[in-house]
């Protein structure tokens, strides 16, 4: 069970939270105009890191917020969680071959 | 020449109180170069294998795995076997493998212990009442036997399901395959290692990759913790790390790994016969031959590498089991482990030509590869050996997330990606 640091309602157990996938995904300004591989990159391709990832997470069953965690996908540990227009915490990052 | 298995030579190591049975299969030191490198010994690696070498004459060649024979996925499955999916491109693939599946102990001379028990699967809303009777018309117009069951037939079929899943669960109907089932996972990938390896294929544990050499675009060979090893052709056959591998070669993937869970039971007499399934509630359960109840459980809601997976997940998997078979409650769970399961946006494989000039791919499973073993790595192997995707390979191409051209099986799949 991770427990997740909600940046608004402190430390919560992970099914109060929802996913939402790899964090700073930058949606194309105008997706009319991108080509169908920068649109398929920005839709379904996926870092999908073994080791330090920036995730997003909303806290669902909370405050219905959206914010984003930095954990490590091997070990679940949880580096820290901050607010979407924030800049993420310094961390060592580990990378699992 | 290997011996052939049989009760007379049961008999006779039975003398020799089993201690002179012959090594199932070689485990050489990789050489410098060989035609084709299968990255990934589990199953559907050790059948490409098998069938490059079998059917299109390539007996230079290696798989190697970073740890041991089947210790990935193919030991971690729940061991369903089925092939009652929707779309026509899903059907010919799992049908495909099916079709294999049933003479594979006879053609490898392995006891795979295949056992068509039938797989049902539960309705439990008038959503998935209609998506199964969907797919049981799908299902039949390509060949594919599935039948639907009203609530008291699946009484019939599972004396000891409670209907009204203790209120929360209602049982409203199901679907039966009845060629579906169940079969040995590391007896798969043991019989075709030993067919592999009977046919000069070298087979290479404890050997892990470390990087790809790409020249010009094009593959020329593979890093591994045992030196480097020249190739032209690479299959990547792996589960739970295929974007780990795919980001070494240079490219990415639209995969998310994620842990799914299994569990078994203490062994008790036989008391369910065929394979359960309930996807809308994430249990699935059979009984294995030695007697214990096998479950199956979800994947984790978010990310993950660690081959253990989330309690809550167990917690909804078990409290749905006790609702549907009351007499359940009292068994204690004697292992539970995680298998990490590439999933794709459309709970489709990956199976065809990457960006790199002579790597192959062949991942992307999710949660439902194991039913596809043998299928796959015939269709792959034809795919590795012609440089071109074989007609049932193509429409699982990479290339289907730009062209748009997906192949949605996520309520097939049963588990949610």
């Amino acid at each position: 069970m991770l427990l997740i640091p909600c940046p608004y309602c402190g430390a919560r157990t992970e099914n109060e939270f929802a996913y939402g996938g790899e964090a700073h995904k930058v949606r194309p300004e105008h997706p009319e105009e991108v080509s169908d591989e920068a649109w398929a990159d920005y839709l379904f391709l996926q870092k999908n890191t073994n080791g330090t990832y920036y995730e997003r997470w909303v806290h669902a069953h909370g405050c219905r917020r959206w914010f984003n965690l930095v954990r490590d996908t091997l070990t679940n540990q949880v580096h820290g969680a901050y607010k979407i227009e924030e800049e993420p915490p310094k961390v060592d990052e580990t990378t699992y071959v | 020449m290997k011996a052939r298995y049989s009760i007379f030579s049961l008999a006779r190591n039975a003398l020799s109180y089993h201690e002179n049975w012959q090594q199932a299969w070689h485990s050489p030191e990789p050489k410098k170069s060989y035609d084709a490198v299968i990255v990934g010994g589990g199953g559907h690696g050790l059948v490409t294998a098998y069938y490059l070498a079998k059917e299109h004459g390539m007996r230079n060649i290696a798989v190697i795995e970073r740890g041991w024979l089947g210790g990935g996925n193919t030991g971690r499955n729940t061991t369903i076997v089925r092939s009652n999916y929707m779309w026509d491109q899903s059907a010919a693939l799992y049908e495909h493998a099916l079709k294999l599946w049933e003479n594979m102990t006879r053609e490898l001379n392995f006891n795979v212990m295949f056992s068509q028990r039938s797989v049902l699967n539960l309705a439990h809303t008038q959503n998935e009442v209609r998506i199964t009777k969907r797919r049981i018309h799908s299902n039949r117009l390509n060949g594919i036997d599935s039948t639907w069951l009203d609530p008291e037939d699946v009484k019939r079929e599972v004396p000891i399901i409670d209907l009204r899943g203790g209120g929360r669960y209602p049982v409203l109907g199901g679907s039966i395959q009845r060629r579906a089932g169940t079969a040995r996972h590391d007896a798969v990938a043991w019989g075709y290692a030993r067919a592999c390896s009977e046919m000069g294929v070298d087979i290479i544990q404890q050997c892990a990759v470390e990087g790809f050499d790409i020249e010009g675009g094009q593959v020329t060979g593979v890093r591994t913790s045992k030196g480097q090893i020249k190739t032209n052709k690479v299959g990547l056959v792996v589960a739970g790390h295929c974007g780990v591998l795919a980001n070494m070669a240079g490219f990415k993937l639209p995969v998310n790994s994620r842990p799914l869970q299994a569990l078994v039971s203490e062994p008790v007499k036989p008391i369910i016969h065929n394979v359960v399934m309930a996807g809308a509630v994430h249990a699935y359960i059979s009984q294995s031959d030695k007697g214990e109840l096998v479950i199956g459980a979800g994947t984790d809601a978010y990310n993950g590498y660690s081959q253990w997976g989330s309690n809550p997940v167990t917690e909804d998997t078990l409290a749905a089991i006790c609702e549907l078979y009351p007499l359940f409650r009292r068994m204690r769970m004697l292992r539970q482990w995680g298998g990490v399961v590439d999933t794709c946006p459309d709970a489709s494989p990956i199976i065809g030509l990457s960006p790199v000039k002579g790597i192959y791919l062949n991942c992307g499973w999710g949660t439902g590869g194991f039913k596809a073993t043998p299928g796959s790595g015939h269709i792959f192997a034809d795919t590795v050996a012609n440089n071109r995707p074989h007609p049932i390979a193509a429409p699982f191409a990479l290339d289907r997330f730009r062209t748009g051209f997906l192949i949605d099986e996520h309520a097939a799949a049963g588990v949610a990606h």
